[in-house]
């Protein structure tokens, strides 16, 4: 899951780049349809960030969260 | 009216600061990392609103007037993807380590990591070299806005000196967690508050459909990236989002987290904060050209301040005025004190002496002078410097996105020692310093023209120094590498490694 993951950032990292729209001037819901993907692109990120913390969460970090502070 | 407005929001802002300093410990913890007890949501806004400075609204309103909607692809979507991605691999790291060893501040972690004074040293001097204009900027906006929300009544020199004083007042007192909290308040007001500004605006123009209309047909370059945005140039400009990695004041909040699970509200909600704040500022930005067209230079900065004297005078004027000022001081009050951190914790210790320590109370003390300074000597700054100064933001990303190789080999490669870190900041300044006198007063310059950003370049270049210093340079020790490496996976060795002087104080305070 975790390497499923990593290769959905490299393919989000490409998304942006969205050439195909690069001299499109057409309004989508208002608004210039650059805009609107970027914006779509935004929201997909917070999806796949969401499953990376909920899927990917390094496991030394609950451990370290799970020991509380090593101070006290 | 708006006047009123402006400062009656600046006394809720004091109100707030001096409340969260009645919390404040007499330690160096827990006035500069807020006893690294900040909780999910303060850490997402303030992370974020010290992240958005004037550049994110009257920048990136400037640069859409400028440019058009492909600043929110080249500027806005970039940072949605990359800026969580620097919280979840390197964010929740620092944290750990800083956690288990008690860091206060980046200098402090590379120096310990490297084993270096050097480092330490010199990596302080580029950081604040290339803060100080970012600081600027945020001063010099908080004056330029007060003074055309006003309509001139409020001469800008005055605007920033009261910007200087708000922001000397709580940081000086509350350190940390009343920054903090500040942030909180002001972060959710200037989101809230440029939504409303969006909203107001665009509804007085006539609406979404007549204004994009109009907009197609008075300037239709506007909608769209054309040859505005180089392929090249959008691609390259993903690397300057890294250089969140890299901010002293964010590498500070990252440390005053509660715990790692703190931090996944920031790298999930990041974008869609991105998205609230960028959007109307991009939008204002172009529709600037139907009743402000023509603007050249530096008067496009003053585009999103114009939209609101013009459309949204008096009380709202007031409330969306201090919506920017919301945004510049959430900036200036946590980078005034990263500087003020670093310079107490990694500076002043240089000239101590055996039998001659500070105190914890005399850290804290000399951590609130160097904020005054700072903060006093960038007032003095801003009376003269030029209004192009603006142009500087994005140089200053590109030097702390180029430096970020230097933190990377920290954490991820237990080879990167102390040759590879100086060949890397070495390299950096060598590069950023050639590239900036080829491009200072050309915003579209790029390398050799093909639209690389010199972002690219450098931190390519910073790169494959780190690689190959650290190939040829000595090791960095066993136990140093324990105390770096080993935590993560192993309690019980980071309980047993060193640890530097600053956790043996807390310990044993």
């Amino acid at each position: 899951m975790r390497a499923i993951l990593y290769i959905l950032l490299v393919v989000l990292y490409l998304l942006h780049n969205d050439l195909w729209l690069w001299n499109d001037a057409r309004i989508v819901g208002g608004l210039p349809v650059g805009l609107v993907y970027h914006l779509l692109f935004c929201l997909i990120v917070v999806g796949v960030m969401s499953l990376l913390v909920s899927r990917a969460w390094p496991d030394e970090l609950n451990d370290i969260d799970a020991e509380g502070d090593p101070r006290s | 009216m708006t006047l009123v407005v402006v400062l009656a929001y600046l006394g809720v802002v004091v109100g707030i600061g001096l409340f969260g300093s009645r919390l404040v410990g007499s330690g160096t913890e827990d006035y500069f990392v807020a006893g690294r007890s900040i909780g999910s949501f303060v850490l997402l806004m303030t992370l974020f609103g010290t992240h958005m400075t004037a550049f994110a609204l009257l920048g990136a309103s400037a640069e859409a007037y400028r440019v058009g909607i492909g600043v929110f692809s080249l500027m806005a979507s970039s940072s949605a993807l990359m800026v969580p991605i620097v919280f979840f691999f390197i964010g929740t790291r620092v944290w750990a380590l800083g956690k288990r060893n008690g860091f206060l501040t980046q200098a402090e972690f590379l120096r310990e990591r490297y084993e270096s004074e050097a480092v330490g040293v010199v990596l302080f001097l580029v950081l604040a070299a290339l803060l100080v204009p970012y600081l600027l900027i945020g001063v010099m906006g908080g004056g330029i806005t007060l003074n055309q929300i006003t309509e001139g009544q409020v001469p800008q020199w005055l605007g920033s000196a009261l910007i200087s004083t708000v922001v000397i007042t709580y940081v000086v007192f509350g350190g940390m967690r009343s920054t903090a909290w500040v942030n909180t308040f002001q972060t959710t007001l200037f989101m809230v508050l440029g939504a409303i500004t969006a909203f107001v605006i665009v509804r007085r123009v006539g609406g979404l459909d007549l204004a994009m209309a109009r907009l197609a047909e008075e300037q239709p370059e506007m909608l769209i990236r054309g040859d505005r945005v180089a392929p090249l140039r959008l691609l390259s400009y993903t690397l300057i989002p890294l250089s969140v990695g890299m901010f002293p004041h964010i590498f500070m909040h990252w440390l005053s987290a509660k715990k790692a699970a703190t931090f996944r509200a920031p790298v999930m909600l990041y974008p869609v904060c991105i998205a609230i704040v960028w959007v109307p500022s991009v939008l204002l930005g172009v529709l600037g050209h139907l009743e402000f067209p023509g603007m050249q230079g530096p008067e496009a900065n003053t585009v999103l301040v114009r939209m609101i004297a013009f459309y949204a005078p008096g009380i709202l004027g007031g409330l969306l005025g201090a919506g920017v000022f919301a945004a510049i001081m959430s900036s200036l009050d946590s980078q005034s004190l990263s500087l003020g951190t670093i310079f107490t914790n990694d500076i002043l210790r240089l000239f101590e002496r055996d039998g001659r320590q500070l105190s914890e109370q005399q850290k804290v003390l000399a951590g609130r002078l160097f904020v005054v300074f700072i903060i006093a000597v960038t007032f003095g700054l801003s009376l003269v410097a030029n209004r192009s100064i603006f142009g500087l933001a994005v140089w200053s990303f590109t030097g702390y996105s180029s430096l970020l190789p230097i933190l990377i080999g920290a954490l991820f490669w237990r080879r990167a020692n102390k040759t590879g870190a100086l060949a890397s900041l070495i390299v950096v300044v060598v590069l950023w310093t050639y590239f900036f006198t080829q491009g200072w007063g050309k915003p579209d310059y790029s390398v050799a023209g093909t639209g690389v950003m010199p972002v690219a370049v450098i931190f390519g270049g910073s790169a494959l120094a780190m690689i190959v210093g650290s190939l040829l340079g000595q090791s960095t020790s066993d136990e140093t590498l324990g105390r770096f490496f080993d935590p993560l996976g192993s309690s019980s060795s980071a309980q047993s490694a060193g640890t530097p002087s600053s956790a043996r104080e807390v310990a044993g305070s």
